[in-house]
């Protein structure tokens, strides 16, 4: 099959066009304009059938997606950043609507301070929100992850919508080689979606619950809504043998990078991941025991397959691109927690934060990370977590900060 | 693997000579990434993009800290430190500038331990941010230097890359890219994508213990506007608006209330005063000024002849 030069957004933006989508809510935010861009430019030349339509806000968006999911339509649409928290509240009602549809978040870090680039503080705040979360590594996963969602999000033992995640500018405006599958292929993996008995008609209405709950009653629908979600890890599984069959390639829930026999695994979600398999492989070159171990799906949580692929190592780093502010590292707590008790567990378990807002993690970071839980395996003792932050680095901002107080006093201000 | 970056302004093209690069070691079946990068800046303001291309699958990603070929699209880019022009250029870096000025000139200036070459890629205009293919000509003088690019591929990328803008702007930017091509013959593979990154020894990164400091420090708060003096946006500028002061009829208002920064103020005779740090060439004072005593004259001029004198 032919490959082309694609960007992530592209990639997103082809998937909704394989996907046959009906309607598409949208509304415009850097980095992830560009795929509504493409798809209102589509539409509008006749290639793609559907509708789209701008709304006032991400908060009236995802109210639009899910009223519309449960009518029984394919819905797609997209954000980043501000606009999936301005969305948030939205966000928790459509899940617990049981409303499948497909968002794709492109990573943007947060304000305060302000930026475009990536981290993932942003998708990690709708992290128990009842979306599904896969998170992609590669423009040709994004494609791909969008028509796994749609198929993981329908199918009747889940019924969630589901988030497909790509860093900005490493992903969104990134080329790469991309094959785009034939639309009757994915027509084949990917047949219309079957709403099934819960769905919303006009002049309908049905009822299976009442408008104000108790604990008993609203237990009971969250625990369902929980249950679907945990019913994900089984489905994706033979989701994932399925399209590995018809498109030839495989994406399993966790990604294991060289990491058969390795003595020391790096764990991180994401685009950045991808500079892991680099120095993975330069490591391996110079004779370190090296891998990398990435979760894909994190929502549902696969805990299971990540007990399995790190027992009896002897030290694992996990990186995380974000920070839960007085705890630290998401995934590395999550990973914690799923290993607690296992009486095989990697006995050091070392937390790193880095590419916080795009910041680069160079090659040699991640070669001094594997040294740092090597030097700690043979200590026997686990380091204190390290966000990966230069002396350099703090010079610059220092200078700035510098530079800020000069300003202040310009203006009247205290120096 | 190649690592190549493309400096440039916003305007100039610096996004699609990255993509037709990138085509074109594509359709010689390498592998390939490209991307520009660029955060909330506008036209005339400092841009870079990248290519990586690779025999096998690319694992890198993002910027390109040190390039085999770092090619810069506008010579005034090379001594503004905000472009990044030269970060990590060293013995294997080739630096190629599209410039009027000598080789010697640039060699003697920046004095680099890698070999630099220049590119006359375009016939001069006032107005650096609308430099006429200047992205196509970088594109064929970046596949030429690469020594892998056939001439055939290079002028299907660029039909690949354009052919929505039509046949004609196809043809032009096909005639510039092999120009520059065919300019560089004798330098044919002086780029050699050769570079290796390898664990086997590596300098352990300055980490260091960020120690906690109040929030009057530590808080990014911006209370106030005008806090950004120290960003020299006039970097972005490839107009320069310059008051004939004989013509001025000093009405005191008109050129500093419309400008948009902030960037004209009315001196105490009633004259305005033009802050070039911060200026970033819109020409809206221009167009406003009621005796037409404000006129546009071309950045990089008066910046050779500022060199000059």
């Amino acid at each position: 099959m032919k490959r082309r030069l694609l960007t992530g957004n592209g990639a997103a933006a082809w998937a909704a066009r394989l996907a046959n989508v009906d309607y598409i809510p949208a509304f415009p935010i850097t980095p992830q304009t560009e795929i509504i861009e493409s798809l209102a430019d589509w539409i509008d030349s006749g290639q793609m059938p559907g509708r789209l339509v701008t709304l006032e806000s991400e908060h009236s968006m995802l109210t639009a997606a899910g009223a519309a999911a449960t009518t029984g339509v394919r819905v797609f649409s997209a954000t980043s950043s501000q606009g999936l928290l301005y969305a948030m509240e939205m966000l928790y009602t459509v899940s617990g609507w049981r409303a499948p549809f497909v968002l794709v978040n492109v990573s943007r870090g947060l304000s305060a301070p302000i930026t475009l680039e990536p981290d993932h503080n942003d998708i990690l705040a709708a992290r128990d929100s009842g979306f599904l979360q896969i998170h992609c590594a590669t423009c040709q996963e994004v494609l791909d992850s969008v028509l796994l969602a749609y198929r993981l999000g329908e199918d009747e033992r889940v019924r969630l919508p589901v988030l497909v995640n790509m860093d900005g500018f490493y992903l969104s405006f990134t080329r790469e080689p991309v094959e785009i599958p034939k639309i009757e292929q994915v027509a084949e993996f990917l047949p219309p979606f079957q709403v099934g008995e819960i769905r919303f008609r006009a002049s309908a209405p049905e009822s299976q619950a009442v408008a104000v709950l108790g604990g008993g009653p609203y237990s009971y629908f969250r625990y369902e809504t929980h249950l679907a979600a945990r019913n994900a890890i089984q489905v994706y599984a033979e989701l994932a043998d399925e399209f590995e069959q018809a498109f030839g390639r495989r994406h399993e829930a966790v990604e294991c990078y060289r990491c058969e026999e390795a003595e020391y695994l790096f764990v991180m979600i994401g685009s950045f991941a991808t500079k892991a398999k680099a120095a993975v492989n330069s490591l391996r070159e110079a004779g370190w025991s090296v891998g990398l171990v990435r979760p894909r799906l994190l929502r549902p949580f696969p805990d299971t397959e990540i007990r399995r692929l790190l027992a009896g190592r002897r030290a694992v780093a996990v990186i995380d691109q974000n920070i839960s502010f007085g705890a630290g590292g998401v995934l590395h707590g999550e990973i914690a927690a799923a290993l607690y008790g296992q009486p095989d567990a990697p006995p050091v378990l070392a937390s790193f934060i880095g590419g916080l807002g795009g910041r680069d993690i160079p090659a040699e970071e991640f070669y001094q990370i594997a040294k740092v839980i090597r030097d700690a395996a043979e200590q026997g003792e686990t380091p204190p977590p390290r966000l990966l932050y230069t002396g350099t680095e703090l010079r610059e901002t220092r200078k700035l900060q510098a530079i800020a107080r000069v300003e202040r006093a310009g203006l009247g201000g205290e120096a | 693997m190649y690592r190549i970056r493309f400096h440039g302004r916003g305007g100039q093209g610096m996004k699609t000579a990255s993509r037709i690069l990138g085509t074109a070691f594509f359709i010689e079946g390498f592998e390939v990434q490209d991307a520009p990068r660029y955060g909330a800046e506008r036209r005339g303001a400092p841009i870079f993009a990248f290519v990586r291309a690779a025999r096998e699958p690319i694992q890198e990603r993002g910027i390109i800290r040190q390039a085999d070929l770092v090619v810069v699209a506008d010579d005034t880019l090379v001594p503004v430190p905000a472009a990044g022009v030269l970060a990590g250029c060293d013995a294997q870096t080739v630096l190629l500038i599209n410039s009027h000025q000598p080789t010697e000139v640039w060699k003697e200036r920046l004095n680099l331990s890698g070999p630099v070459l220049t590119l006359p890629a375009h016939e001069e205009v006032a107005d650096r941010a609308e430099l006429p293919y200047v992205g196509a000509a970088c594109a064929g003088a970046a596949a030429r230097l690469s020594g892998v690019i056939g001439l055939a591929s290079l002028e299907q990328a660029i039909g690949e890359e354009l052919g929505h803008l039509g046949d004609q702007v196809v043809a032009v930017n096909r005639e510039r890219a092999s120009r520059t091509y065919e300019m560089l013959v004798e330098q044919a593979g002086l780029v050699k994508g050769e570079r290796a990154i390898t664990a086997e020894d590596w300098q352990a990164p300055d980490w260091i213990e960020l120690p906690f400091e109040e929030a009057d420090v530590s808080a990014p708060a911006i209370h106030a506007g005008l806090t950004s003096e120290a960003l020299k946006t006039g970097s972005w500028r490839t107009m320069r608006p310059l008051v004939d002061y004989d013509r001025c009829n000093r009405c005191w208002w008109v050129c500093s209330t419309f400008c948009p920064d902030g960037a004209i103020r009315v001196d105490e005779e009633k004259y305005p005063r033009i802050d070039y740090d911060h200026c970033k060439g819109c020409l809206i004072c221009v167009a406003q000024c009621p005796p037409h005593a404000i006129s546009a004259v071309a950045e990089h001029e008066v910046q050779s002849e500022e060199a000059v004198s």
